[in-house]
This record gives C-alpha cells, structure tokens and sequence, in this order.
C-alpha cells in the first residue's frame, strides 16, 4: 500500500511536471497583459473596479474566439498583481509582471503615486505601460514606453479653477493636499499658480496633511480663519470624506471644489450627505450618458450591481488601446522582448482614439488631449454632468 | 484668539484618543511589565465591534434609536473588546509567562498577534472602508468664532472620566494595591495569596475595555474604519506613554495630550510634513532631560 501511494505520489508529480512543461506551447497562442492595480491598501476600490471592468473585456474578446492579429486569433491573458496602494509595490508589481510573468504589456497603475514610480521601471525594463488614471504629467514625461488614457493636471487645475470662479463668483480660494500623494500634491500646486494667473484673489491658504492622517482640524482651522469662498481639495475620496465633515463641524458653510480622485461611489458611502451639492472635475459623467458608454454603463451595472466610476471606464479605454497597439504591430511575435516593442511602436502609431470617455488625440508624450467634466454631488448622491471642458 | 482657543480643542479631541490609548499600554505594562503592541490593533478591533453592534442595534432586527444605540454599544464594545484582549492574554501571553520565557519573546509575541489582527481583519472584511452610522446627533455650537461639536465635548469628558476612574482603581481599590503589589515583585506576591492570574486578566479587562471606548468613539469622530487604523496612532499613544512615563497612569493621560498638544500646534504652524519631525524631536527632547519619563520613577513601584 505504502509502496502504491508512493508510486502515485511520483506520478502526480509526473503529471504536474508534464503539465508545467505543456502550458509554455499553449502560451503561444495567448497574449499575457499585465495589471498592475491597488486592490488592497488605501484604494482598494480603484484597483476592484479596475479589474471588473478588465473582466467584462477579457470575457467579450475570449468569447469571440479571441483577437485576430495578422489573420490570427490570439486568446487573451490578464494577470492581475496587487500594489497595495503603495509606490514600493507597484515598483516590485512591475518588476514581477516583466520578469516573471512575462507579460507583453501592463496596464495600470492607476494613481499617480504608484504610476511615476512604475512607469519609470517599465520605461527602463522596456516595457509597454498604459495608465488609465493617472494625471500627473511625470508619469509619461522623457518615456517613450509609457501611455495614458486620462487627461493631464495641467488641464484638470484650470478647468477646476475657472469653474469654481463662474460657479461660485470666488474670489479666494483655499487648498487642503495630500503632501505625500504625487498626484495630490501636484494637482495642489497646478491649482494654486491657475488661480493666481486669474488675479481674482489670493489663494489664502495652502495646507498640506499625510496620507494616514485622519485629524485635519488644525489645517482646517487655519483654512476656515483665512475665510475663503471655497476650499479645493484634491484628494483620494476616503480623506475627502473625513475633511468635509471637519470642516462642517469647525463651522465651515462654504463649497467644496473636488479634482476626479473623489469620483468613486465610495465617497457617497463614506461621506454620504455632508458631500451632497459639491462639485468636481472628472474623466466621465455615468449619469445621463449616451452611446457606447451607455452601453458599458449598462452591461457593468448588470454584470456587477454598481454603477461603474472613471478608473472602472478609463481601463476599459486603456485596454483598448493597448488592443489596438497590438493590432497595429500587425504580428505576434513569441519572444515577449520583441512583442513588447512591436506593440510599444504599435501604441506610438495611434493619433486618436474613441473610447468611452471620450474622443481623445495623441501628443508625441503618449498624452491624450480630451475634455474633461464636471459633475455635481446631487441630493440622491448621484454625480450629475455640470458641465464639459474641452482644451 | 479664538483660532487659538480653537486650535486647543482641536487639540483636546486628538489628544483624548491618544491618552485613552496610552492608558492601556500603561496599565498592561505597570502589571506585567510588558509592551502589549498588540493594544493599537484592539483599538482598531474596538471600533470594528462597534461598527457591528452599532450596526446590528440600528438594523431591523431590533431597530432602536441612534441614542438608544450609542448608550448600548458602550458597555457592549468596551466588554467585547475586553474579551478579545484577555483572549489575547489566554493564548498568547500567558503560555510564556508560565515557561518563564524572557520579556524580549512576549513583546515580539505581542507585535506578531497586532499582525494577525490587521490581517485576519483584511482577510475577513476586505479591503474597502467602513463607513461608521451617525449615533449621535451632532449639534454644533459656536460661541464666539469656536465652534464645539457635543461629540467632542463627549470625547473629551471620557478620557478625564477614564483617567478618573483607572486613578481610582489602582490607588484606592483592593485590586489596585494587588495590581501595584505584582508590579513590585511579582515572585513574592503570589506568597500573600493573591491570585496573580486573575488580577492580570482583569488589568487586561481594564485596558482592553477602554481600547473598546476609544475606538468607538474614534468611530464616531473619524467614521471612515479601516484595518490598519489602530497601527500609528497605537505607536504614537505608546510614545506619550514612554514620554509620561510608562506604567504611571498621570504619566499616560498628560503624555496623551501633550503630544496632541503638540502634533496640532506644530501643523497650526509649520506645513504638515513638519508635524512628526517636531513633535518626537520635542519628545526626545524631553527623554533626554527625563529618560524615565515625565512621571516616571527609576526602578520604583509605578501604574
């Protein structure tokens, strides 16, 4: 019996080494993407609607037999990889979706905190790199093997800045940052120079906080004293939650001014009516969309139950690109070194994209110049088109 | 002026969650002479409880009011939560305490069960943050330009209550002198007759239970709870702890506020990223003029 089992055991083995040893021959017939995505940490949500929206991509084009480059159908493989929310991680992410996984292309990561780091290390492994959300121009500057889906800060902090002087008629503004946030901190200091450009009136106060902060009263005290007509609060939507209540209970009656991190179905959770009525700039508005974006609107919300927020319709853009890169290369090459710089030329081909949120153009940084929205914080908690920004 | 007043209950309301906090880690550490670093981490599992009986006490099984709510889940956590710290004790601490084993293995034993708890806590409830329901309805008062919220007038009057009640117990209580009788020698003490096991498991009743009222009531003033909430502002109440002198009570509730005190008065000044730099230079500062701590007393019977 002993004996048996040993026999077994050495065949399982034998199975599994058979096995390991098949799936490198099948591997030619796939395309590995990578995702590089914060489905822990201080953002999980970011990398949860990410990946669903990946999921429902994967599904259409696996079910279709797969996509046909060269007159060859491909099947699709996604490999998602955690990055904690944290720039170390997303680095380590990077380096084990090149190195291990073997991938041809990553897509994320999704905010700029992790997605400078990233894309550096993917510019340097020569690594085609999409991000679907990040804003801040360091990201895709001096690399040329790094795209976006999203629009850039500089655009995103005047439109913030010339809504709220028409919406609000302010003349002073205030801005609470996230100090150790890439995106936070640069969306802060692009706001601060906009307004200041419109010589309507000093920006009264510029306070910063960290990340694990949970107690802002002392900046918000210092903000409310310099009394200005709205406060500008570029930050994630949990921290949002947190500083709009703060500054209700200091006695702060003003409006708030929100840049497109807020835009997570998370924050109604979090900071429920206290946020109702406030504005901010984003990729996309669900409420009220027509055409294709109806479209996936509509199966995400069957598929999953929640109304699908921008980094959720920006990866979906972002895959598509990347589709179309690798159709643009034109063949598949199974060395993935070479694959990866068929597609990077393949992405560096495209001039402009339709995606869902949006017709978008190509600048020579792999930077698309899109419109950007604004929507407001309705009474039921929904984000409602205010208004559309186009460069 | 009254941004200065403002800024003091700012840091009056910041400050309270640091000295509850501390409170605990003193306690522990006056008995047992132990750094339990698991005690941030049961303030993190205090909120959770809350958050779930809060959320059960509202739900439609019973469906009783947010005030009704509010004065329930304060026994209700705070017992709890005083289960998971002598649970804690059980199976972690008390083993090596009968092998004898040296104080270095039970404080790396209390880093490992805080681990454990964030993570088992990030493995059953996930990533995503809980939003905490309003228990109280908040009133704002403003007199003057200073605006007090009762939630805060509520935070504030709990840590001097908890202060109140921990001084009480320890000086003036039979199980007090017990307590302070093992933090003397606890070789000699069990000679008297004094069940050490047993006064051991209520300090960490006494501890853990207010763990369980800070972090309801940290729930209620920040309701935005996550798994690793109870990590830094655990290690930061254990530094006023050391600053005030670790296993005196006074020493836990001053340290608590005067590193509230300070955290606020730094980034009232300075920009944020100053406010750490500062404040543990200035806590340094003070370890250096007092390495025992503002309250402390070398090699004397402390807590």
């Amino acid at each position: 019996m002993k004996l048996s089992l040993h026999k077994m055991g050495l065949l399982a083995l034998a199975f599994v080494l058979s096995f390991l040893m098949i799936v490198p021959a099948f591997a030619a017939d796939t395309i590995k993407i990578g995702f590089n995505l914060p489905l822990t940490g201080d953002i999980p949500e970011v990398g949860d609607g990410s990946k669903k929206a990946a999921e429902m991509y994967l599904k259409d084009i696996n079910d279709a037999g797969g996509l046909e480059v060269g007159g060859k159908k491909y099947q699709l493989e996604f490999v998602y990889m955690d990055n904690e929310s944290k720039a170390e991680s997303a680095v380590n992410a990077a380096l084990k979706l090149i190195e291990q996984e073997n991938v041809v292309a990553i897509i994320g990561p999704n905010s700029s905190k992790q997605a400078v780091p990233a894309g550096g290390t993917c510019n340097d492994n020569r690594c085609p790199m999409i991000t679907p959300w990040s804003t801040n121009p360091d990201t895709t500057k001096d690399r040329p093997w790094v795209f976006r889906a999203a629009f850039l800060d500089p655009f995103q902090g005047p439109v913030a800045a010339d809504f709220a002087s028409q919406k609000f008629g302010a003349k002073t503004a205030a801005v609470l940052f996230d100090v150790s946030n890439d995106y936070s901190k640069g969306l802060a200091e692009i706001f601060k120079s906009a307004w200041e450009k419109k010589g309507l009136g000093p920006v009264v106060a510029f306070e910063s906080h960290g990340t694990k902060d949970q107690d802002f009263s002392a900046q918000l005290t210092t903000i409310i004293k310099a009394n200005p007509d709205f406060i500008f609060v570029p930050d994630n939507y949990n921290q949002v939650a947190l500083i709009v209540q703060q500054a209700r209970d200091l006695g702060y009656k003003g409006p708030f001014m929100g840049s497109d991190a807020w835009g997570t179905p998370d924050l109604i959770k979090l900071c429920g009516e206290q946020c109702y009525g406030n504005y901010f700039s984003t990729h996309y508005a669900a409420a009220g969309a027509a055409g294709a974006t109806k479209v996936f609107i509509d199966r995400y919300e069957k598929a999953y139950g929640s109304t699908p927020a921008d980094y959720a319709a920006l990866t979906w853009d972002s895959i598509g690109l990347l589709v179309q890169g690798i159709q643009n290369a034109g063949k598949v090459d199974p060395n993935p070194r070479k694959e990866r710089k068929l597609i990077r030329d393949g992405l560096a081909s495209i001039k402009s994209f339709d995606g869902i949120t949006g017709k978008s153009k190509f600048d020579e940084q792999g930077d698309p110049i899109k419109c950007a929205v604004v929507v407001k914080i309705s009474d039921q908690g929904e984000f409602v088109f205010e208004q559309s920004v186009c460069p | 002026m009254d941004f200065i007043i403002q800024n003091i209950i700012n840091a009056l309301q910041w400050g309270s969650f640091y000295a509850l906090i501390a409170l605990g880690y003193t306690l522990v550490y006056g008995v047992l002479r132990l750094i339990n670093f698991a005690h941030g981490d049961i303030f993190m599992v205090g909120a959770y409880i809350a958050f779930f009986v809060a959320g059960f006490m509202l739900g439609p099984a019973l469906g009783l009011s947010p005030m009704a709510t509010f004065l329930l889940a304060v026994p209700l956590t705070m017992f709890l939560t005083a289960c998971v710290g002598v649970t804690l004790e059980r199976i972690a601490y008390r083993p090596l305490r009968r092998k004898g084993a040296h104080r270095l293995y039970v404080v790396i034993t209390a880093l490992m069960c805080g681990l454990i708890l964030e993570y088992s806590n990030l493995a059953v409830l996930g990533a995503s943050r809980l939003k905490f329901p309003e228990l109280v309805h908040k009133t704002i008062w403003n007199m003057g330009g200073v605006t007090v919220t009762n939630l805060k007038v509520i935070v504030i009057v709990a840590a001097v209550a908890v202060f109140v009640i921990l001084n009480f117990i320890v000086t003036k209580t039979k199980i007090g002198m017990a307590m302070r009788g093992i933090s003397y020698d606890k070789f000699a003490i069990p000679l008297m007759g004094i069940p050490i096991d047993q006064i051991i498991v209520f300090t960490f009743i006494l501890g853990s239970g207010f763990a369980g009222l800070a972090g309801l009531l940290f729930a209620m003033s920040y309701p935005v709870l996550e798994p690793f909430m109870g990590m830094i502002i655990g290690w930061k109440a254990f530094i006023a702890a050391v600053v005030g002198g670790i296993g005196d009570i006074r020493g836990a509730f001053y340290g608590g506020f005067l590193l509230g005190f300070i955290e606020v008065g730094v980034v009232t000044v300075f920009p944020s990223t100053y406010r750490d730099l500062f404040a543990f230079t200035i806590l340094l500062i003070i370890l250096w003029m007092k390495p025992t701590g503002l309250f402390g007393m070398p090699q004397s019977t402390k807590i």
